[in-house]
């Protein structure tokens, strides 16, 4: 649940999605779910040219199981309160 | 907390908020098609309405009619709600007949096809 939890606090944060099949989409953070499903807005290709068919794709829904990476800006992450939720997590909350 | 509860379908990730819109749906195989949305579920298992496959081939593409789709889940990459108030493609790219996107993806097919022969030939020169 660690993972949820944290990119839940995440929305409305601006990310980048790195799939499994290369595309790479930037875009506001709109949703997660317990599948790390996610929702993207104001959704941009990183590589446009190669990938005419988004030109057209605003919002978007990704699923969880074919995302490599998730990019995320530096201040939304805060090492120190990962590190706790970690070991809160570890000991079975 | 449970999480296979009905209430789960009004979280907002869910795709309830495509329900009949027109979307963009990118499967594994890199295959595109295009229809609306009437149903899904939590694995995002989906059924596509007057659905076509978009065939892209360097700059010429075609919208292959389809029907009636049902997508199992785990074949989706991607959901995506296009803007239709924007164009869904470049402008420098002209719509094709089936036979001639047919065509071209069998030569595109076949140029990788011999790439990949040529280099399984070659691989003892190692010229990684």
């Amino acid at each position: 649940m660690l993972f949820f939890s944290y990119f839940k606090e995440l929305v409305g944060r601006e990310v980048t999605v790195e799939l499994k099949n290369d595309l790479a989409i930037k875009g506001t953070l709109h949703s997660v779910d317990q599948y790390l499903n996610i929702k993207l807005e104001n959704t941009r290709v990183v590589d446009q040219d190669k990938y005419p068919h988004m030109l057209s794709v605003r919002n978007c829904f990704i699923r969880g199981s074919v995302v490599r990476y998730v990019q995320l800006p530096p201040e939304g992450v805060d090492v120190e309160l990962l590190h706790d939720a970690t070991r809160r997590e570890a000991r079975g909350g | 907390m449970s999480w296979a509860g009905p209430e789960d379908v009004f979280l907002s990730t869910s795709l309830a908020s495509y329900l009949d819109k027109k979307l963009l749906v990118l499967l594994r195989d890199g295959r595109k098609l295009l229809g609306l949305l009437r149903s899904f579920d939590q694995f995002a298992n989906v059924i596509l309405e007057g659905a076509c496959e978009r065939a892209i081939v360097g700059d010429i593409y075609c919208d292959i009619p389809l029907g009636l789709y049902v997508i199992r889940g785990e074949n989706v990459v991607l959901i995506g709600e296009l803007d239709l108030e924007k164009e869904e493609l470049p402008p420098h790219m002209t719509q094709v007949s089936v036979e001639e996107i047919k065509k071209a993806q069998k030569a595109e097919k076949d140029a990788t096809d011999l790439k990949g022969s040529m280099r399984k030939r070659m691989e003892f020169l190692d010229f990684d």
